[in-house]
Parts: structure tokens; C-alpha cells; sequence
């Protein structure tokens, strides 16, 4: 592209002494963009969600490795189940809870591929954690992104196997009584316990900070897929403003004062230094 | 030159697999069909290179097949009947997305955890839907070990020729028996990829989505609409059916699969008692031999469907049949085979003494 101006055009210069040539606006001074792999198409998710900025840091991933070509994605059930509309890659639509399955199928006839599954808590960690613990325990070489915000958004806020205690959904209206349900399902420590499993992480994304460690851990679970180890989950920590009834600010510091507080953060398990290379 | 081998059916059926090129198979052990799964672990890998995934259940089964039928390649499950039910969601699924792919159900009695021995209970569940929604699985019937050959190779062919899962439905008989089969020779597995195949999206191409969503109410109808178009082109071009004695015949059995090989005994037995009766084999349960059945039905004076349920495929036999000449039925279930002088027996007093 050359030094061709991005945004400013000529005509809105009002200070004619500037001289164009020293723009700064050029390509080679770029330090963000939206990543080429993540489509023009708005995203239906609502506003503060967490799902929109996990999208962009895949995206931005598949794009920085150059995969984009070699990636297929496998979308959920759940809010997500649009997911194979914004990022530009192969995609396959699993059923509720299927898609490590599905993943699997895909892996195995594929095995060079950059293969992911992207789930929701529900359909990865109640309908369908069978598949997810039987896709660890065989060590697919596959990605599972798992987003976790505690509650089913798509089917308008009921309590999902992640709810925490007390906490309050369309279901457990109360909120959670562990006795009568039992407690929230930690399936990342769960995980990290088969030998399948290579690398194990738990990550946020209501903060640049956070963001910028998600994405770090997302591109060392789609790198490990080259060494043919084992089965790589990140769960991300996430949101839902419109089913907790709060505005995304608020969301975001409740999820801090109590999502983390039980979904503590940093890796669950991280392959040997001497394996990783 | 011929190659000819006495074996078990369910182990023909595994190696027919292997030499239509099969690129994957994915499945879970339940009796009488575990033997697909074991022949195909021992052997295929090593001769073809093929897949042989042991799952967890059916489900994660049928949802693997979806993940690599999705990539275009030639993949397969088997089961029986409990663990067909279980697939039911996935199954719709596929047919929805359009996926080729080979089903195989040995079935065994029903329902619930019912019997292990053979049973022909499963007919409604595959031709009339099993799963939600409006689709069709194209459905062959072989009725010896030697058409369960064939049928695994043309199952492949007509899967992708219609991009629809081919369902392969026969019964325990079958699947435990042991005959003598002519196989074809080793095809090649697939190297050139469909067009809508997820194998990672080059530049010069649409991303392509395996999906069975439409969220709005017209792309949904408009996508029945095209699944309901090619399910009546597959009425035209795909019927298959297998006539015995029937030109001159007065009377005649219907019956598919194991109970049609049955029904040509008891049919000779007939004839030597004196009356004419031939025997009208469906092979294809969907595309369904609607026609061909009513054509005889304007000839003849009345049909005995016989069926190893209480009566299933015998609903299609009496739409065919639209009221021109009676229909009968005798079924046995639970395992039970029904013999020759039975169908006869049955004959006599159901159509003849009437």
C-alpha cells in the first residue's frame, strides 16, 4: 500500500502550511488495526460482552501466525452459534454441546489443520461435557476456547453449570443453592488433571491487560498444535451485562469482586519448559 | 479374477468399507455389530491409512462423522438400534447440512434395551424421520451378505452423488451370518475435495460453513424447500426393488431385507400347493416403490406383507397398494425369524380362507 493516506484526505486540512509528505498517517506507522481474518460484519453480540473482543484476539492470531488458510473452526450452541459469521476462515456448526466432537472428526481426517472449538459454559461444561472430557483424555490436538460467564445468555439467563453460589438466574431465582444443585463445575482444574490435556489456562478479557495476557495464551494454544501434544483449553472469564442486569461497567466489576474470586486466573497447567519447544 | 471369501456379514461389511476408500469411521461398541468396529481397528489403518476412532457414545459417533463428513471426505459410522436412536439429533443434523456419509444399523429387537437378536423394528425410525424435522435418508435394504457388499460401495456413491446420508439398514441375521461374497476390487480414497468441503479456506474462495441454522423463517423454508426438491428427484431416479415369481403371480409377499429371502421359500411352498404367488422385495425403503407395488396391485388379488415388527414398512405397502386388493400382515418380534410353512400357514388363513 505504499504511503498511501489512510484516513485524513486532503481536503480537511485547514492548516495549509503542514506539509502532506510528512503525514504521519501512513501505513508503515500503523500500531493497530482491525486484523484482515475478522469480517466486516457487525457483531449481534450486546453491548460490554466479552465474546466480541475474544473474536477480534483469535482473529488476530490466526492472522499474525499466517494459519488463516490451514484454520477450521468449529462453532457452538449459545450465543456464539454465529461465530462463523465474523471470522473469515472454514467454519462447522456443531450441536449443543458437540463441537470437541466435532472438532475431533475434523482433527482426525485433517491432522495438519489449525483446528478450534469455541464454547460457551453450557454447552461445553453441562450438555456436552462428555465430549469435552473424553476429547482431553484422548489429547486431540485441537484449541478449545471456553468462554465462561456463569449463565446461559442465548436462552435468556438461566442457571448454567457455572453459576456461582448464590448467584442468582431465571432458574434459581433464590439464587444457586448448592445444596440443592450442587456447586459450579470447574472444568479447567477438571481437565488439567487427564494426561490428554498439554496446556490448561484461565484468562479475563475486562481489561487491556487482560486482553493482552488472553491473547498471549490463545496463540500459545494454537502454536502447541504444531507439536502434536495434547489437547490446549483456554477459558476466558467473561461477561453477560444483558442476563446479570447490569450496564457492561457494572458487569465488569462484579465480575471481578466474584467470578475471580472462584475462577481464579493464570495457568492451570503449562507444558514443561523442554517440551514446549 | 473373482475374489471370493465365505464371511461374516458384519465383517463383509467392514471390508467392503475399507475398499470403497472409506477415509474414516467412527463408532461405539453394541451388539451384533461390534465386529464392524473390530475388523476395521485391525485392519484399516494399515492397508488404507483410514481412521478408526473409537468413541465415547453414539453421540459423540454420529458428531464426529458430522465434523469430517463435513470435510469432504468418504466417512462412516455403525451401530444398532438403541445407539441409532441416540444419533438421531446428529443424523438430522447431516441431512440437513447436506453431508455424505454412510450409516449402517444392525438392528436387534426393540424397545428399550430390548434384545440382542435380529429384528426389522427400526423401518419408521429410518424411513418415516427418527430425528426432527423434514428429511429423508436414502435407505437400502440389502438381503444377503453379498448385497451388503455392494450396497456399502453404492451407499458412498449415491451419498455424495446426493449430498445425503445413505442409511444401510438390515438385520442381527445378517450382521452374525456367514455367506459367501464376491469383493470388488480396492478403490481409491478421495483426493480432490467438494467444493463446499471445509479443508481450510484458500484466498481465492468463499469461506465455506457446514451448518444446519437459518435463523430467518425464509431462508429455513427456502432450505426445506431445496432438501424436499431433491428427495423427489431421488423418487425418480433411485427406486430399487427386486421381483420373484411375480408376472404370472395371483398373490404376492411383500418383505425387505433377511424376511424377503424367507418370503421367496414360502412362496415356493405355495406354488406347489397351487397358488401363484410371487414376492415384491422393496430395496430401497426410501425412495420407496410406490409405483412398481401398485402396478402389480391392479393384477393380482390381494398381498401378505410379512415384517419382523408388528407392521411398519406394511403402512407404505398399503399406500402403494391405495385400496385396490386386500393387504395382510404377519409379523414376529423380539428376535423371532418367522419360517417358511409359518408364512404359508399365515397365508392360507389370512387371504386365502377369507
Amino acid at each position: 500500500m505504499g504511503n498511501e493516506r489512510l484516513y485524513l484526505q486532503e481536503e480537511l486540512y485547514t492548516d495549509d502550511h503542514l506539509h502532506h509528505e510528512d503525514d504521519i498517517c501512513v501505513r508503515e506507522n500503523i500500531v493497530y488495526q482491525k486484523p484482515s481474518v475478522l469480517l466486516d460484519n457487525p457483531f449481534h453480540y450486546c453491548p460490554g460482552c466479552g465474546h466480541s473482543t475474544v473474536h477480534k484476539l483469535i482473529a488476530e492470531v490466526i492472522e499474525e501466525m499466517g494459519i488463516q488458510e490451514q484454520t477450521i473452526g468449529v462453532a457452538p450452541v449459545g450465543c456464539a452459534v454465529f461465530a462463523y459469521n465474523y471470522l473469515d476462515i472454514d467454519w462447522s456448526e456443531a450441536a449443543h454441546g458437540r463441537a470437541s466432537a466435532v472438532a475431533t472428526g475434523i482433527k482426525r481426517v485433517f491432522p495438519d489443520k489449525f483446528v478450534f472449538s469455541y464454547q460457551g459454559d453450557g454447552d461445553l461444561a453441562a450438555i456436552g461435557t462428555g465430549e469435552t472430557i473424553h476429547t482431553c483424555n484422548r489429547g486431540e490436538n485441537i484449541t478449545i476456547i471456553f468462554i465462561n460467564n456463569g449463565i446461559y445468555g442465548m436462552t435468556g439467563g438461566q442457571m448454567a453449570p457455572t453459576t456461582l453460589p448464590g448467584m442468582k438466574s431465571t432458574t434459581s431465582p433464590e439464587g444457586r443453592d448448592v445444596n440443592f444443585v450442587g456447586y459450579p463445575l470447574k472444568i479447567s482444574e477438571l481437565v488439567a488433571q487427564l494426561p490428554g490435556t498439554y496446556y490448561v489456562t484461565r484468562q479475563a478479557v475486562f481489561s487491556p491487560n487482560h486482553v493482552r495476557k488472553a491473547k498471549k495464551a490463545i496463540r500459545n494454544a494454537f502454536e502447541y498444535q504444531k507439536l502434536n501434544k495434547g489437547t490446549c483449553l483456554v477459558e476466558i472469564v467473561s461477561n453477560c451485562p444483558s442476563n446479570w442486569k447490569m450496564t457492561p461497567t457494572e458487569s465488569n466489576m462484579w465480575l471481578q469482586d466474584n467470578m475471580l474470586k472462584f475462577y481464579q486466573l493464570g495457568d492451570i497447567k503449562v507444558p514443561k519448559k523442554e517440551e514446549a519447544k | 479374477m473373482k475374489e471370493l471369501k465365505l464371511m461374516k456379514g458384519n465383517e463383509a461389511i467392514a471390508e467392503a468399507a475399507i475398499r470403497s476408500g472409506c477415509d474414516a469411521y467412527f463408532g461405539y461398541p453394541i451388539t451384533p455389530q461390534s465386529e464392524i468396529l473390530e475388523y476395521l481397528a485391525t485392519y484399516a489403518n494399515k492397508r488404507t491409512g483410514m481412521v478408526v476412532l473409537q468413541a465415547e457414545s453414539e453421540i459423540a459417533s454420529i458428531n464426529m462423522v458430522y465434523g469430517a463428513a463435513g470435510c469432504g471426505k468418504r466417512v462412516m459410522t455403525s451401530s444398532s438400534s438403541p445407539g441409532i436412536s441416540l444419533m438421531q439429533e446428529g443424523i438430522s443434523y447431516i441431512a440437513c447440512a447436506e453431508l455424505p456419509c454412510l450409516l449402517v444399523n444392525v438392528m436387534r429387537g426393540g424397545p428399550g434395551l430390548g434384545t440382542i437378536q435380529p429384528s426389522q423394528g427400526d423401518y419408521f425410525q429410518t424411513v418415516k424421520g427418527g430425528g426432527h424435522g423434514d428429511y429423508k435418508l436414502i435407505t437400502l435394504a440389502p438381503s444377503t451378505i453379498q448385497e451388503a457388499v455392494d450396497f456399502v460401495k453404492l451407499a458412498f456413491e449415491l451419498a455424495f452423488k446426493w449430498r445425503n446420508p445413505v442409511m444401510l439398514l438390515l438385520d442381527g441375521a445378517i450382521g452374525q451370518m456367514m455367506e459367501k461374497v464376491e469383493l470388488f476390487p480396492q478403490q481409491e480414497r478421495i483426493t480432490e475435495y467438494e467444493p463446499w468441503a471445509t479443508t481450510g479456506k484458500p484466498k481465492n474462495r468463499e469461506r465455506n460453513i457446514i451448518t444446519s441454522l437459518h435463523m430467518h423463517p425464509e431462508d429455513m423454508e427456502k432450505t426445506n424447500i431445496h432438501l424436499q426438491n431433491k428427495y423427489r428427484q431421488i423418487e425418480k431416479e433411485e427406486v430399487r426393488y427386486e421381483t420373484y415369481m411375480c408376472d404370472d403371480a395371483e398373490y404376492i409377499f411383500t418383505g425387505f431385507g433377511l424376511v424377503a429371502r424367507i418370503a421367496k421359500k414360502a412362496a415356493e411352498i405355495a406354488r406347489n400347493k397351487g397358488y401363484k404367488v410371487g414376492v415384491f422385495r422393496p430395496i430401497t425403503l426410501f425412495p420407496f416403490p410406490y409405483e412398481q407395488i401398485n402396478n402389480y396391485a391392479k393384477k393380482i388379488k390381494g398381498i401378505l406383507d410379512i415384517e419382523m415388527n408388528v407392521g411398519q414398512m406394511l403402512e407404505d405397502v398399503k399406500l402403494a397398494v391405495n385400496g385396490l386388493v386386500p393387504v395382510e400382515f404377519h409379523g414376529r418380534t423380539g428376535g423371532m425369524i418367522p419360517t417358511p410353512e409359518e408364512i404359508v400357514e399365515k397365508f392360507e388363513e389370512k387371504i386365502i380362507r377369507k
